[in-house]
């Protein structure tokens, strides 16, 4: 999934000083299985926004809405009535939402109210990390299962560099284990370390971002 | 014979080899870059010229390799991954070629996030062993990556560096046998404090016939204090520094601890000359090009020999 965290509130509050109603809006998809920007994370941002806005002696009135995907244009439609009259909106979906309802509504002003970092997984309550950048081209077959590309700080196809030490990256003071080292454990354990010993070669960038804009058009699923 | 460069005449010919390194400074003052590459005139075959080493600026190695060629000096020009993809690293290994550079040293590079610009990118496009590749194609079948013939192949000595001291330790040696598999024709390793930990090295480079096909260059980086000791121990990853290295230059006083760690790094340049399947030394005096002279000259290693 998509993993996120807040903006700090203080950046958030400086986004949207000079407006006076303003919608929140979440996602019930990623966002909320990351706690970051579900129907409760919309609850308390707006709740922080106001008691803010309160002290400050500048007060906000927020609507509050959160989408069922705001990655899908029919759920931004939901949308329409609150920001008839809205100076702003801020999104804490991933980075895709704000888009798409910027994509709807092009005279309202909208802003981000998380970080998208990642895509990843859960690792245990309150612990998430990334696996994969989504080069386009999935690769980890010859790695064990692992992906070096996402996991690797110098992306290496061909590693450990020199700066692998007890299982712990150089990179992160220590606390990101060499993924190499896991590769190289995992195709030990599985009697396939001759799979390392041969060179890779290059890798073709262009299914990744470097390609330019990645559209993927499934005829058969279209109407 | 490649290139015909003198290191790789000299390593030919059977010659213990001496490579030097001189890094470039953080501005573009070439007078400083000239200043201390001139202490290293005759010393070595040939001279390391870093590129942005530790990931903090400096001027480029392709512009220092040049200053070094008009001393007289044979650069050994480092090239990094970090830092261009395939199109900016072919680029200059052609311009090099072009400049009669004829020794390159094929590099990942430390990451950024070590240096003076943690906040950039890095790109990562090709890993050294891919770098190498690419040179070897270039040079051996007038080939880039994408296939697009090259006119005029860059007629390159090919290097790596191997680090015989991170983990997993048994994959050192065949990790450097993939550098080797994909086109170094000589190898510099890590800086050598630990001589057990480098014999087992070795004696497994012997035994996978990698001495055969690559010459192998002991890197030595003499210790100027506790102080210096201490922190490559403590900060630089992937390396080891014994214990007992530390203590001997504890056991001296503090202005006889430079004294010391010049006599420590000449006792382990003959231990490395004397390992099976070491072609010479790679000496990185950081910082201490003045003190070069004076290392090799107590290991017995200049005047270096000339080989046509």
């Amino acid at each position: 999934m998509v993993i996120g965290e807040s903006k700090p509130l203080a950046e958030i509050l400086e986004m949207i000083k000079d407006f006076k109603k303003v919608v929140v809006a979440g996602c019930k998809g990623c966002v909320t299985v990351c706690n970051v920007g579900g129907e409760k994370e919309v609850a308390i941002l707006a709740t922080e926004l106001r008691i803010a806005r309160k002290a400050s002696g500048n007060e906000l009135e927020i609507k509050e809405y959160t989408c069922e995907r705001q990655c899908d244009p029919e759920y931004i439609e939901p949308l329409d009535d609150l920001v008839t009259d809205a100076d702003a909106l801020v999104s804490i979906a991933c980075s895709v939402g704000p888009q798409y309802v910027v994509a709807r509504y092009p005279y309202l002003n909208v802003y981000p109210g998380i970080n998208t970092t990642c895509i990843g997984g859960s690792q245990e309550h309150g612990v998430w990390k990334e696996f994969c950048q989504a080069c386009g081209n999935c690769i980890i077959h010859h790695f064990g299962g692992l992906c070096p590309i996402t996991r690797c700080a110098k992306q290496l196809l061909n590693g450990p560099c020199g700066g692998s030490s007890e299982g712990i990256c150089e990179v992160g003071k220590g606390s990101i284990p060499c993924i190499w080292q896991l590769i190289y454990d995992r195709l030990k354990n599985l009697g396939h370390l001759h799979n390392l010993v041969e060179v890779k070669l290059y890798k073709d960038w262009s299914t990744s971002r470097d390609g330019g804009l990645r559209t993927m058009i499934r005829e058969e699923l279209k109407k | 014979m490649t290139a015909g460069s003198n290191l790789e005449k000299i390593l030919k010919s059977g010659h213990k080899a001496v490579t030097c390194e001189c890094g470039p400074p953080r501005g573009a003052d070439a007078e400083h870059f000239r200043h201390k590459a001139s202490f290293l005139k005759g010393c070595g075959d040939a001279v390391n010229v870093t590129d942005n080493q530790t990931a903090v600026v400096r001027f480029c190695s392709l512009a220092a390799s040049k200053i070094l060629l008009e001393m007289g000096l044979e650069p050994v020009m480092q090239m990094v991954t970090r830092d261009m993809n395939r199109i900016g690293l072919q680029s200059n290994v052609l311009g090099a070629a072009a400049l009669g550079i004829k020794n390159l040293l094929c590099l990942t590079g430390d990451h950024q996030s070590f240096g003076d610009h943690p906040q950039s990118k890095n790109v990562h496009d090709l890993d050294s062993i891919m770098l190498l590749h690419t040179v070897k194609t270039m040079r051996d079948e007038g080939k880039m990556v994408s296939g697009t013939e090259v006119q005029g192949r860059p007629q390159m000595f090919i290097g790596a560096a191997a680090n015989p001291f991170a983990d997993p330790q048994d994959f050192r040696v065949v990790r450097m046998g993939k550098k080797i598999a994909a086109g170094a024709q000589f190898i510099q390793t890590q800086c050598i404090y630990n001589m057990e930990r480098f014999r087992h090295f070795m004696e497994m480079a012997n035994d996978m016939g990698l001495t055969e096909k690559a010459y192998i260059l002991a890197g030595i980086t003499p210790l100027k204090s506790v102080g210096m000791a201490n922190y490559m121990k403590k900060f630089v990853p992937g390396l080891d520094v014994p214990d007992s290295c530390i203590a001997r230059l504890r056991g001296v006083p503090k202005d006889k601890q430079a004294a010391e760690g010049i006599k420590l790094a000449v006792e382990q340049i003959h231990e490395c000359l004397e390992m099976k399947g070491i072609a010479g030394i790679h000496l990185m005096a950081i910082e201490w090009e003045e003190r070069v002279p004076e290392i090799l000259e107590t290991a017995k290693l200049v005047p270096r020999p000339k080989v046509d």
